[in-house]
């Protein structure tokens, strides 16, 4: 992965397919820390599964025995003097929490958030997402749910309704001082 | 800056072409499809993705839908790109880019022609 937004499309995909309802992704950059947690309301997993999720060989997926997401998410963070962490109870959610030193030269760069959203949002699934991207104090928010109480029935994965949120994001992450990270 | 309540002029502009559109069939809509698993996204995938969304937001095409799938089991073709058009067999695309992605939905989707150098034939 070339970028941290790439793990967090990734990631927030297997809280997709965990039948998620509601994802909340925070990317908080302070001072030197840049934190990533992206947590949802999905099916949740058992400790058995939890204790070796982040083993590249476990995967719930039957087709193959093999499974990176996780795995690459977790070396990111710790190449770049950052932590990994995962929570989970079954029923309930799962939380994944990365840290990463902002100025470690292996530090991936945090890359297009706009296109991660985009990506997320252009499907049929029942997933709503709040967005918070906060650099050293200042904030922008995104919520699925006032976008699409805002549209009136337009389906959000319309391309023009895409190409305006994508815009949208930039824009605001430009403002707060996010788009250098 | 944009907010979320810039939104309804979209919104406004779109209603009514929407309705025309809901009395077409569903079976009628193209369908293109990127693999968007990790391999698909380390293999570049999400600017696939997005070109696409663009050129059919530009073009202001209709009944055509663009999506994301897991992945295909072929991982060193990713990124992989599939092309569902009623009537037609599927057409699978490999090793696709931003500008592969383009010609992809003018020659294809828009002229009806397929990229016969970019399929998956060629591996």
């Amino acid at each position: 992965m070339r970028e941290l937004a790439l793990n967090i499309l990734d990631i927030t995909e297997n809280s997709v397919k965990a039948g998620a309802t509601l994802v909340e992704i925070d990317i908080i950059a302070e001072g030197n820390v840049l934190t990533i947690k992206i947590k949802d309301d999905g099916c949740g997993m058992d400790n058995e599964f939890l204790n070796k999720v982040t083993d590249p060989f476990t995967t719930t997926r039957t087709t193959r025995k093999v499974g990176m997401g996780v795995p690459l998410f977790k070396m990111a963070a710790e190449m770049a003097g950052g932590t990994f962490s995962i929570n989970s109870t079954k029923g309930v959610g799962t939380e994944v929490v990365a840290t990463f030193e902002i100025d470690n030269i292996d530090r991936e760069p945090l890359g297009n958030i706009a296109d991660t959203m985009v990506t997320l949002l252009s499907d049929d699934f029942a997933t709503e997402y709040v967005l918070t991207v906060s650099v050293n104090g200042n904030q922008f928010n995104l919520d699925t749910r006032e976008l699409k109480e805002q549209l009136n029935g337009i389906s959000i994965c319309e391309p023009q309704v895409l190409a305006f949120v994508r815009e949208m994001i930039n824009e605001n992450i430009k403002e707060i001082g996010g788009a250098n990270l | 800056m944009k907010s979320i309540a810039d939104i309804m002029k979209i919104r406004d502009q779109m209603q009514s072409e929407i309705i025309m559109r809901d009395n077409t069939d569903d079976n009628q809509e193209t369908r293109i499809v990127v693999g968007m698993a990790t391999c698909g996204i380390s293999a570049g995938a999400r600017p696939v993705y997005n070109t696409l969304i663009d050129e059919v937001a530009k073009r202001n095409l209709k009944g055509v839908k663009v999506t994301r799938s897991g992945c295909l089991g072929m991982c060193k073709l990713e990124p992989i790109v599939e092309v569902f058009v009623p009537g037609q067999e599927k057409t699978t695309y490999v090793h696709v880019d931003a500008e592969k992605a383009k010609k992809i939905v003018q020659d294809h989707i828009v002229n009806g022609s397929v990229c016969k150098e970019f399929l998956i034939t060629n591996e």
